[in-house]
């Protein structure tokens, strides 16, 4: 600051002057506090900092000083500058964020709104069952046969050691292919899968087949004529009944919950001996922990092993089947079986598209 | 198959307290399958023996109403009272049972006196039906003279504290078609004494009791015949037979007939009366001769087949074999010689008739599955018996007895052949005990390198019993299949589901996850959908198999493509107020071959040969999985962001490209032409030239003769045409920036989209990484006739930043490919 002492006579310029200097900052200040959103403040901004602003005149003043007072005199102003810059910056930024804030404020939108402007489809509950079965399987090492569903009496009957007249073939209220004696049915269960796959594949054999069986059954709550099947089929060395029950118990855990356990109760297949059916307890069955009638199985019969050209005193088997609906509508508790086949929206949505 | 508990109990030592339950829950357990456990009555309270004294006919009312004084205590104690009965099947004099009031019958059915049809009725007199002891409920239950006197307690005498078991017989076990085979189960079971009901001392025979021929000795293996004469027609059944038929549901119609039938449920074999006096000469057992008639009992006139049975007198054939027997040669009213035939016959031949005329008789029944070629004498000498003893007969002389009981071929199998089946280590002589229980006869031997092994000659009466499985099965029923543990089996690894199979499930999920909803609709179908499809006379959809027995006459035809069950299930969603329906199934479809190849006859002793598998499948029709999709009403909701959008062809086409994306397969479509399409409306979907399926609207006579909604459509394409790509190609990907320049084309409003963009694409050259439609105009200044198609073009290097020199030159040519091929031109 130049004195009244100073040794040296310099130029009075009053710009320079602190005062002057201190009120051009005050005034930007001012100017840019009373400027009320980002448009004001760029107004505003020239007058205080631009070409014509107090300060850059001030500055281009500096030349006129003496060299003694200049370098002070530029101290003073660049000061004053870096306050005013500093100003202008807090204020942008103070007004940056209160844009910003109102922005987002006015995007806000009522996010309950619906949009469902295209929904989402559903796999059938028995298709995704079915995937759910195999996937239980593969994941013990089996792998996933098929097979046609409009078959030859010899693979649904004869290669099964379904007798030519035995009354069991009566038993499974055929659908027969036209013409009469001509050879060919609607598969009655999925088990001339087994048939094909004992002859397709390698020993040993380990699948699980899934598929659409047809029996005349009328359709009504508990009986549809054409249904799904699944079947396991093992054919091995030392293959004994204990691995058909832990395997069957090792499926129930998967499909029924860790609590649950199979049941084997002596029965009669022509294609299994000894033969038996399956119950499975699980402790979220409607009405209660219980049993419940599963599906059939049995150690590969003799006939059927030689019948696919395999040794059954060095190979044995074994063999099970259970219906796909009939353990839909127990498991989830669904009363009436036509659901799972009229092919109502409202029914099959619920399931979504996995399992 | 339904059985007193009572019954069984007469020849087996069951303990004084076991309940029916525990009976039926050793038939479970053992392997025969309790339909259920039907108590006798209950009746609690005063129900007595009556005897009629008098009947008083009521007149004025709509049905016959009768007044009857009935005596209800001993004879001389002048204790009667009066009953309103509506029944009239009985006189006076007849022993009925009345229920007096207090009495309570089942379905808690309270007696008590009341006034009826202007009497007072004190008490009810009583049909079988109503005293829980069958179904019989043509009349009131009249019991034979003598049986019991007035005043009786009837409760004891009817056996109201039994119980019936119903069980269902498995095709296996024939013998179980009788109170001796179950009764032996359940020894078997419980470890009981058993005797064996058909254990009779049967006389030495003093010649034949008729003449008698076979001709077919492999139909009939067994024929016996014994005779019975001068017995009393009306001679009534004794009540404990009656009673036993009617708990076993069987009716009481005479006393030979009855007698016939108690001796089958008791020992399982079936026997036939003949009238004597009716049966003109030898009798021949042989096939029929086509064309041959035969009325049989049921008074139907049958046709008869050449590989029927018949048994045949000099008239011709008289009796059915082994399923029904002859109107001619019936025990009539007046019938006083009886002639009993108790025969073996041979099951498949059995199964073929019933098959044929459909007589599934209680005889056939138990023929077809094999009954014990041991029993026809006993059966016989048992039946006679019963006769001369109740119908005051006298034995004929002799018995007929022609043809052979075949020896039992005796099964060797290692003793511990159970034990590695089960996976047990069953306690020891466990095997042999328990073959011995089902009545095997066995040897015990050592094979040359040590093997204990067991030969088990089976019982005559188990012709399952053929090989070790068999014998196996006995010894792990009986020992329990709850002793067999739990073990999982050392599976190998495993390839995991196939590509088709993960490629299915993929376009399965897709399609839902686009909105579709998975259906499973019957395959059946009929004429009338081809029709209203507007499919010509020629088409190969047209070319169905049919089946036989249908559920539905008019839905005989399996199906050739998805599609009709698709809009069943479509019309069903919109008849229950669904608006907006997008459906998918897949599925296998059944295309015939236009030669259809007979199904050769081979056998099962071996793996059949390559030619003969061949040939089996040669015979099936073809049988590809289909997919498809049929949708209508809005495919975009209607909301609050605006209007819905409604389901069009294009939605058709673009869930056939959501299934080959998902398939990772390239779709190409062209316009195509096939009902039940709309003409204008449909295209043929393609994998590189093969047609593959079709997709698009529906013809609109199609929607009105179905009664679609409006502007239904559909898309169906078969899956296995679509190639497996097992390696999907890695792209190389650029890192240099794109060129991005539009063209609008100009040209005859006929030209394809999907030609001009191909050829666009070709021209472009390697440079033109993508091509996009994204404007489609037409206006006057154009032409008539005229479109223009604006793509959006992406030009990008794969080794250096392209200039947009080098994007315009190929753009240029680009534009050049479609002139030169559709004349189109730039739009300025």
């Amino acid at each position: 600051m130049s004195g009244a002492n100073d040794p040296y006579d310099p130029k009075e310029v009053a710009a320079l002057a602190p005062e002057a200097l201190q009120d051009a900052v005050e005034r930007a200040r001012a100017a840019f506090a009373a400027a009320a959103d980002l448009d004001a403040l760029a107004t505003a901004k020239p007058a205080h900092l631009g070409e014509r602003s107090p300060l850059l005149t001030a500055r281009r003043e500096i030349g006129a000083l003496p060299p003694a007072a200049r370098s002070e005199a530029g101290k003073r102003v660049n000061e004053a500058r870096a306050a005013i810059q500093s100003a202008f910056d807090e204020r942008r930024a103070a007004l940056q964020a209160e844009r910003d804030e109102r922005v987002l404020r006015e995007e806000a939108v009522d996010v309950t709104l619906p949009w469902d402007r295209v929904p989402l489809g559903a796999r059938h509950p028995v298709s995704q069952l079915a995937d759910h079965v195999a996937d239980v399987f593969v994941a013990m090492g089996y792998e996933v046969a098929e097979g046609p569903e409009l078959e030859t009496e010899w693979f649904n009957f004869d290669a099964l050691n379904f007798g030519k007249d035995h009354p069991a073939r009566t038993m499974q209220d055929t659908f027969y292919v036209a013409p009469k004696e001509s050879g060919l049915l609607l598969r009655t269960h999925t088990s001339p899968v087994q048939i094909r796959s004992l002859l397709d594949r390698d020993l040993p054999v380990y699948v699980v087949c899934p598929g659409r069986t047809f029996r005349t059954d009328e359709l009504d709550a508990t009986h549809t004529p054409v249904f799904h099947q699944v079947e396991g089929l093992a054919v091995d060395k030392g293959i004994t009944m204990g691995h058909l029950k832990g395997t069957l118990d090792a499926f129930a855990r998967a499909m029924f919950g860790e609590q649950s356990r199979t049941r084997l109760r002596p029965s009669y297949f022509p294609f299994t001996e000894p033969s038996a059916e399956v119950d499975v307890w699980f402790p979220e069955k409607k009405g209660g922990p219980g049993w419940v009638e599963w599906g059939g199985c049995g150690m590969t019969h003799p006939n059927v092993l030689r019948a696919c050209g395999i040794d059954p005193d060095v190979y044995s088997g074994f063999a099970f089947g259970m219906g796909l609906e009939r353990t839909l509508q127990f498991r989830n508790g669904i009363p009436d079986m036509r659901d799972m086949v009229e092919g109502d929206v409202r029914f099959t949505l619920p399931f979504g598209t996995e399992a | 198959m339904r059985i007193p508990v009572s019954w069984l109990g007469t020849h087996l030592q069951l303990p004084e307290d076991v309940t029916a339950q525990q009976l039926a829950d050793a038939f479970v357990r053992i392997g025969l399958e309790v339909e259920g456990v039907h108590p006798v009555g209950p009746v609690t309270g005063p129900l007595v023996v009556a005897r009629v004294a008098e009947i008083e006919e009521l007149t004025g009312f709509k049905k016959p109403i009768r007044f009857c004084r009935v005596e209800v205590g001993p004879d001389g104690a002048d204790d009667s009272r009066g009953i309103v009965c509506g029944a009239t099947n009985f006189r006076e004099g007849d022993l009925v049972v009345v229920a007096l009031p207090g009495a309570v019958l089942p379905g808690d059915f309270k007696i008590a006196s009341r006034k009826t049809y202007g009497r007072i009725s004190d008490g009810m007199i009583c049909s079988a039906r109503e005293l829980g002891l069958g179904d019989e409920h043509a009349g009131i239950l009249v019991l034979p003279t003598g049986t019991a006197g007035p005043g009786d307690d009837a409760t004891e005498l009817l056996g109201l504290d039994d119980s019936v078991i119903e069980l269902s017989i498995t095709p296996d076990r024939g013998y179980c078609f009788s109170v001796r085979g179950l009764a032996r189960e359940l020894a078997c079971a419980l470890d009981l004494p058993y005797g064996d009901p058909a254990a009779i001392e049967v006389p030495e025979a003093d010649g034949d009791a008729h003449q008698v021929r076979v001709e077919d000795p492999v139909g009939c293996r067994r024929f016996v015949m014994r005779r019975v004469c001068e017995v009393d027609p009306t001679a009534p059944t004794p009540w404990w037979m009656r009673r036993r038929l009617m708990l076993a549901g069987i009716r009481s119609i005479s006393l030979a007939v009855d007698v016939t039938n108690y001796v089958m449920l008791e020992t399982g074999q079936p026997l036939h009366a003949f009238d004597a006096n009716l049966v003109k000469g030898e009798l021949v057992v042989r096939r029929a001769v086509a064309g041959e008639k035969l009325t049989t009992l049921d008074g139907v006139e049958r046709v008869l087949d050449p590989d029927d049975l018949v048994i045949c007198d000099d008239t011709g054939p008289v009796s059915l074999a082994g399923t029904m027997g002859g109107a001619s040669t019936e025990i009539g009213s007046d019938s006083t010689e009886v002639l009993l035939e108790a025969a073996t016959w041979e099951p498949a031949t059995i199964a073929r008739m019933v098959r044929r005329h459909k007589l599934p008789s209680e005889a056939a029944k138990r023929f077809e599955r094999g009954v014990d070629p041991a029993l026809p004498p006993a059966a016989a000498e048992m039946a006679a018996q019963l006769l001369v003893r109740y119908g005051d007969g006298r034995f004929g002389r002799g018995r007929t007895d022609v043809g052979e009981v075949p020896a039992p071929t005796p099964i060797t199998m290692p003793l511990a052949l159970p034990d590695r089946v089960a996976g047990v280590r069953y306690e020891r002589g466990a095997t042999a005990r328990r073959l011995g229980q089902i009545g095997c006869r066995m040897e015990l031997t050592t094979a040359d390198d040590g093997t204990a092994l067991v030969t088990a000659i089976p019982p005559s009466w188990r012709p399952d019993l053929t090989q070790p499985a068999d014998l196996v099965e006995e010894v792990l029923r009986l020992e329990g299949y709850d002793t067999i543990p739990s073990t999982l089996p050392p599976a190998p690894a495993g390839r995991g589901l196939t590509e088709a199979q993960r490629r299915r499930r993929a376009v399965a999920r897709a399609l839902a996850n686009a909105g579709y909803v998975e259906v499973l609709p019957f395959p059946f179908t009929g004429p009338g959908v081809w029709d209203a499809f507007g499919l010509p006379a020629d088409d190969v959809r047209r070319r169905t198999a049919k089946v036989l027995n249908p559920m539905e006459p008019e839905k005989a035809e399996l199906t050739t493509t998805l599609l009709p069950g698709l809009l069943e299930a479509l019309q069903r969603n919109v008849a229950r107020g669904q608006r907006d329906v997008a459906l998918f199934h897949i599925g296998q479809v059944v295309l015939p071959r236009a030669q259809q190849v007979p199904v050769p006859d081979v056998g099962v002793a071996g793996r059949p040969s390559d030619e003969e598998l061949a040939s089996l499948d040669a015979a099936l029709p073809r049988q590809p999985t289909h997919v498809a999709v049929v949708l209508a009403g809005n495919r975009e909701q209607a909301g609050w962001w605006g209007k819905g959008r409604a389901a069009s062809w294009a939605d058709a086409v673009e869930a056939a490209r959501v299934v080959a994306g998902t398939a990772g397969v390239e779709l190409r479509v062209v316009s195509g032409d096939l009902a039940p399409w709309h003409p204008g409306r449909c295209a043929e979907l393609r994998v590189g030239d093969a047609p593959v399926g079709h997709a698009g609207e529906l013809h609109p006579k199609v929607v009105e003769a179905l009664g679609l909604p409006p502007r239904t459509c559909a898309m169906e394409l078969d899956l296995d045409l679509l190639p497996l790509v097992e390696r999907r190609p890695a792209p190389v990907v650029s890192p240099y920036p794109p060129v991005l320049l539009d063209i609008a084309l100009v040209l005859d409003e006929g030209v394809p989209v999907a030609e001009v963009a191909d050829a666009v694409r070709s021209g472009g050259g390697a440079l033109l990484e993508d091509v996009r439609l994204f404007d489609v105009y037409q206006s006057e200044q154009l032409g008539e006739g005229k479109r223009s198609l604006a793509f959006a073009l992406r030009f990008r290097a794969p080794d250096r930043t392209l200039t947009v020199e080098e994007a315009t030159e190929a753009r240029d040519a680009a534009v050049a490919a479609a002139s030169e091929r559709f004349g189109a031109t730039l739009r300025a």
